[in-house]
């Protein structure tokens, strides 16, 4: 490993570094509470990195023997998981204290975590991808039962065990890519496979080919939640701490899209291919909008409900990754991935406005249901109009940044001939209105339990403003963001 | 006038919504602010209205930021203007708008929220008639749903939470269908604008210049059904209109208004906008090719709305069925469109724009006194009601000006309207015409009896001591008084900057 290795993967070393920095100071701390500070300060080394990385690397840079890359793509996402982190780690002050004595570990594991998702939006080699998968997921279950209740060790158990049949499945997959090209390089795959199309023929006929495309997608699909694999989704969200799953369903997400944008749209997108997966995307997208959609109806729970609002948002972005150039009349057409990425972002606003409101509101109320909301207008005004605001996001009424998302991903897939998907999203956009409007329907009309006010702690209040900011700024100027996605795709998409 | 003149006016009630958000905590105060803020852009908008140019015509008073949204492939603009079809639009929610806010002086109801909700809603839909760029129209049409669902189900009455949620949802799926329509013409080849008209003065060539004679992304007939959609829900055409009762009958009183002066009318505004002005020279599909379906819908509305009002026993209920029978003259005078011998005259859609005002105003109207009338008597159900007139003399008056209108009597606004849209179609669609017309004798049937019921008849001594209108309930009740009778008399004022809008829409 050389230095310019280590420059290249200084932002994921710091994080890790970093986590294991708290362990230590977690040994010689009487009081936790710093330890959350030294957390969100200690964040500033890698994103100075990797603001660093930016600016210093025209060019796409690829290190320790070509498994790693710090190309605009791994940086952009290096931002998203880094900014979603600190503020996780801000939103948590007060929630840690359900778990005192164990703040340390909790920071360290989400720290080792996060380092590992970077690592997999870095990764241009499919072992060094799924080594990373490995490194993010493990943590995560772990934390996913740091309650310690029975609901929370169930949702930690659950994660676990699916996220292992998935590794393997995506395992498998991979083996097959292998198995055709001959090589794990993602830059390899594809030259491996424009050259066998050239000789007029592939190695055990794109059939092959295409079982390991399904079965990389499956394996992603887990981390994504794209229905069917999002089974762990709605148990794992109630049980867990809310922090962690505001975590599990921005940054995890996120690194899961990164890693399957840069798969397909490299290793695998060349123009043939593009159009055979791009078909198989669009089909689970119209299952994993409508399946999210129609299962969060009924939910009681506020926790549930938005882990079945979490599939349906998956499903949404796999429209803009459906969006493929195969099937559009312009060249050098980007549109889908890059609404990808602004959508990624705009939800990761909006999730966090959203988790971090109930934070703040269900601290004070220990309740999860729906119906503990009722006249929380009237309890916590502020926090009631961002927590609407953020809901009204998820469903995609303007001025906020989901409904660019939405528009972004939805046109991409009008330009690349899949009206009738955009078709499908927009009518789950409606179905979504029912869920959606019913939180914020009993939070401003019910009358509530009784009139004791609800007030947020400041970090956690200051943590939710910035959110709602983002998710304003973002809906009403988006130009900035979209340049900046445009940046960061347009070096990825063969 | 200067740049940034539209958007003042669009964001003045926005930002006045902010300002009670922020620093107003006195019930009496935010009333007063509320109402202030919307006479104030009344004042703006009557100065912009006569400011208009008709002899210049084309769109003016044009607020440009070309670098919104400035990605390839999505290439919007914020663009707002007005032209001859959009003025009126703004006058009339000008208008209706401080109608709304003094016909809610007697919210004590959660004050402070109510006011930031109407004045939000007053933005979206000053923004829907004035912008120019297909995807600001759109963000515009979407935010009006928001404040109206948190109108209806807060302050309204009855099952206002099942309403509010079926107004949304109609609405919602109305725009779904849009969004989809304006993707696939913005993304066709060779259009890439969002532009919905042409501006020569700012370089600017919209849609309808550029959809003609190209084809498009999927069949122009698809993409029209796709608009059209959005805009028959929300005018509402049969058989899209069980929203419309639903959300009438339990919303508030101002809420009523704005939802039947100015909301129905984006439905109008939007057929002629786009429906019309960007569809009659596209290839393989034109709005001349279905402007027969148009014809039948529009009648089917005009007599069923009309039959179905006759039954109603809730004036408000009334109000809104007879309000499906009306927006129904709207489409019928659209769809003159077709013209005879490949000739259109503008007399039927100059009389479907000017049913919009006419019909805003007049329903506006009747909403108005149905609300004194319920303050008072603190019922709507017709049976219960009747011999009000003795005790309620200015009411029944007002009232019975708003019927009268709305029945078509000449010298009253709704009059002008209707001829002129049965002028403009008569020639196109003979029987059709002939039977929509049944439409108006059906108007005098059920407003004549409903006067009849409510406010005649035999002395009513539970009725003993209401009072009547004071002055404050009068100054909304004579705005709209004095704008039906004057249009009623000098119709010009309005139809003179319409027939400018529309002579530019029809391309053929």
């Amino acid at each position: 490993m050389s230095a310019h290795d280590l420059w290249l993967l200084s932002p994921e070393l710091s994080v890790a570094a970093l986590g294991v920095i708290v362990i230590i100071a977690d040994l010689i701390l009487e009081k936790k509470t710093p330890l959350i500070w030294i957390s969100v300060i200690g964040l500033t080394v890698p994103l100075t990195f990797a603001l660093l990385l930016w600016f210093n690397t025209p060019d796409p840079e690829i290190g320790v023997f070509g498994t790693v890359t710090a190309d605009r793509l791994a940086l952009f996402f290096h931002f998203l998981l880094i900014g979603t982190t600190a503020a996780v780690i801000v939103a948590s002050v007060t929630y840690s204290r359900k778990f005192a004595g164990f703040q340390g570990e909790y920071l360290a594991l989400m720290l080792l975590s996060v380092s590992g998702m970077m690592l997999l939006a870095s990764s241009r080699d499919i072992i060094t991808a799924y080594l990373a998968l490995e490194v993010s997921t493990l943590p995560v279950a772990a934390l996913a039962a740091f309650l310690r209740t029975d609901r929370s060790l169930e949702a930690g158990l659950k994660f676990l065990l699916l996220s292992a049949l998935s590794s393997a499945i995506l395992l498998y997959g991979l083996v097959y890519l292998y198995g055709v090209t001959g090589t794990t390089d993602i830059g390899g795959i594809l030259d491996a496979i424009s050259g066998m199309s050239a000789d007029g023929g592939r190695a055990f006929g794109s059939s092959a080919l295409m079982l390991g495309v399904v079965m990389v997608i499956a394996g992603f699909g887990f981390k994504m939640a794209v229905a069917p694999f999002h089974m762990w989704v709605p148990d794992v969200y109630e049980g867990a701490p809310t922090p962690i799953v505001a975590f599990l369903s921005i940054a995890s997400k996120s690194a899961a899209f990164a890693i399957v944008l840069r798969i397909l749209y490299t290793a695998l997108g060349s123009n043939d291919l593009a159009a055979d997966w791009s078909v198989l995307l669009a089909i689970l997208a119209a299952i994993t909008m409508t399946a999210g959609n129609l299962l969060a109806l009924t939910q009681r729970n506020i926790k549930r409900m938005l882990g079945y609002s979490t599939v349906a948002h998956a499903g949404y972005l796999l429209v803009g990754l459906a969006a493929v150039a195969a099937n559009s009349d312009s060249e050098g057409f980007i549109a889908g991935p890059q609404g990808v990425l602004f959508y990624l972002v705009a939800y990761a606003f909006t999730n966090l406005a959203v988790f971090f409101a109930i934070i703040a509101i269900t601290n004070k109320t220990g309740s999860d249901l729906i119906s503990g909301f009722a006249g929380m207008a009237r309890r916590a005004p502020f926090m009631s109009v961002l927590l609407a605001l953020g809901l009204l996001s998820l469903l995609g009424i303007p001025p906020t940044a989901g409904f660019l998302g939405k528009i972004f991903v939805f046109s991409a897939a009008v330009d690349s001939g899949l009206a009738w998907l955009a078709v499908v999203g927009v009518i789950n956009s409606v179905v979504s209105a029912f869920y959606y409007l019913r939180v914020v329907r009993t939070m401003f009309l019910d009358e509530p339990e009784n009139d004791e006010r609800v007030t947020a702690d400041i970090p956690v209040w200051a943590a939710t403003m910035t959110a709602s900011a983002g998710l304003l700024i973002f809906g009403i100027a988006p130009s900035s963001l979209l340049e900046f996605a445009r940046h960061a795709v347009s070096g990825v998409v063969t | 006038m200067f740049e940034g003149w539209l958007s003042i006016i669009v964001f003045l009630p926005a930002a006045a919504a902010l300002v009670i958000a922020l620093f107003l905590r006195d019930d009496a105060r935010v009333r007063w602010f509320a109402i202030g803020a919307t006479v104030l852009n009344l004042v703006l908008i009557v100065i912009t209205y006569i400011g208009f140019d008709r002899a210049a015509g084309g769109v003016q008073m044009i607020d440009r930021y070309e670098d919104w949204i400035p990605v390839e492939g999505l290439r919007a603009e914020y663009l707002l203007g007005i032209d001859g079809l959009s003025a009126p639009m703004l006058l009339l929610t000008g208008l209706l708008s401080a109608v709304a806010a003094f016909a809610s002086w007697r919210i004590t109801h959660r004050v402070r929220e109510y006011f930031i909700w109407l004045l939000v809603l007053q933005t979206a839909v000053l923004g829907v008639f004035t912008a120019l760029d297909f995807l600001l129209f759109f963000i515009f049409w979407e935010i009006e749903l928001i404040p109206m669902f948190m109108l209806i189900s807060i302050w309204g009455s009855g099952r206002s939470q099942y309403s509010a949620m079926k107004f949304v949802i109609f609405t919602l799926a109305g725009s779904a269908f849009m969004l989809v329509g304006i993707l696939a013409l913005f993304l066709s080849t060779g259009v890439d604008t969002f532009a919905m008209v042409s501006i020569p003065a700012e370089g600017i060539v919209g849609i309808p210049e550029k959809v003609a004679g190209s084809d498009l992304l999927i069949p122009a007939g698809v993409i029209w059904f796709l608009l059209f959609a959005a805009f028959a829900v929300k005018m509402p055409l049969w058989p899209f209109h069980s929203w419309l009762p639903d959300a009438h009958t339990d919303a508030p009183t101002a809420v009523s208004i704005m939802l039947a002066g100015v909301l129905l009318k984006m439905g109008g505004y939007g057929l002629l906008r786009v429906s019309v002005g960007m569809f009659q020279e596209t290839n393989g599909f034109k709005v001349q090719d279905v402007a027969w379906l148009l014809a039948v819908l529009a009648v089917i509305s005009i007599i069923y709305g009309a039959i179905v009002t006759i039954r109603q026993t809730d004036l408000k209920r009334l109000i809104a069925f007879s309000s499906v029978s009306h927006m129904g003259f709207v489409v019928l005078g659209v769809s003159s469109i077709v013209g005879v011998g490949g000739k259109v005259t503008d007399a039927g859609l100059n009389g479907a724009a000017l049913q919009m005002v006419t019909h805003g105003t007049i329903t506006g109207l009747l909403f108005l006194t149905v609300g004194l009338v319920y303050d008072r008597a603190h019922t709507r159900y017709i049976p219960d009601l009747g011999g009000l007139a003795v005790r309620l003399p200015l009411i029944a008056v007002a009232m019975l000006i708003a019927g009268l209108a709305s029945l078509g009597l000449p010298g009253l606004s709704g009059f002008v309207a209707e001829i002129s849209v049965f002028l403009g179609t008569y020639e196109v669609w003979k029987w059709l015409t002939v039977i929509g017309a049944f439409g108006v004798v059906l108007a005098a049937g059920y407003i004549l009896w409903m006067m009849q019921r409510t406010f005649f008849g035999p002395h009513n001594e539970r009725f003993d001591d209401l009072e009547d209108a004071n002055f404050l309930d009068m100054v909304p009740v004579v705005a709209l008084v004095i704008s039906i009778v004057a249009i009623g008399v000098y119709p010009k004022i309005v139809t003179e900057v319409f027939k400018v809008g529309i002579s530019e829409l029809v391309r053929i």
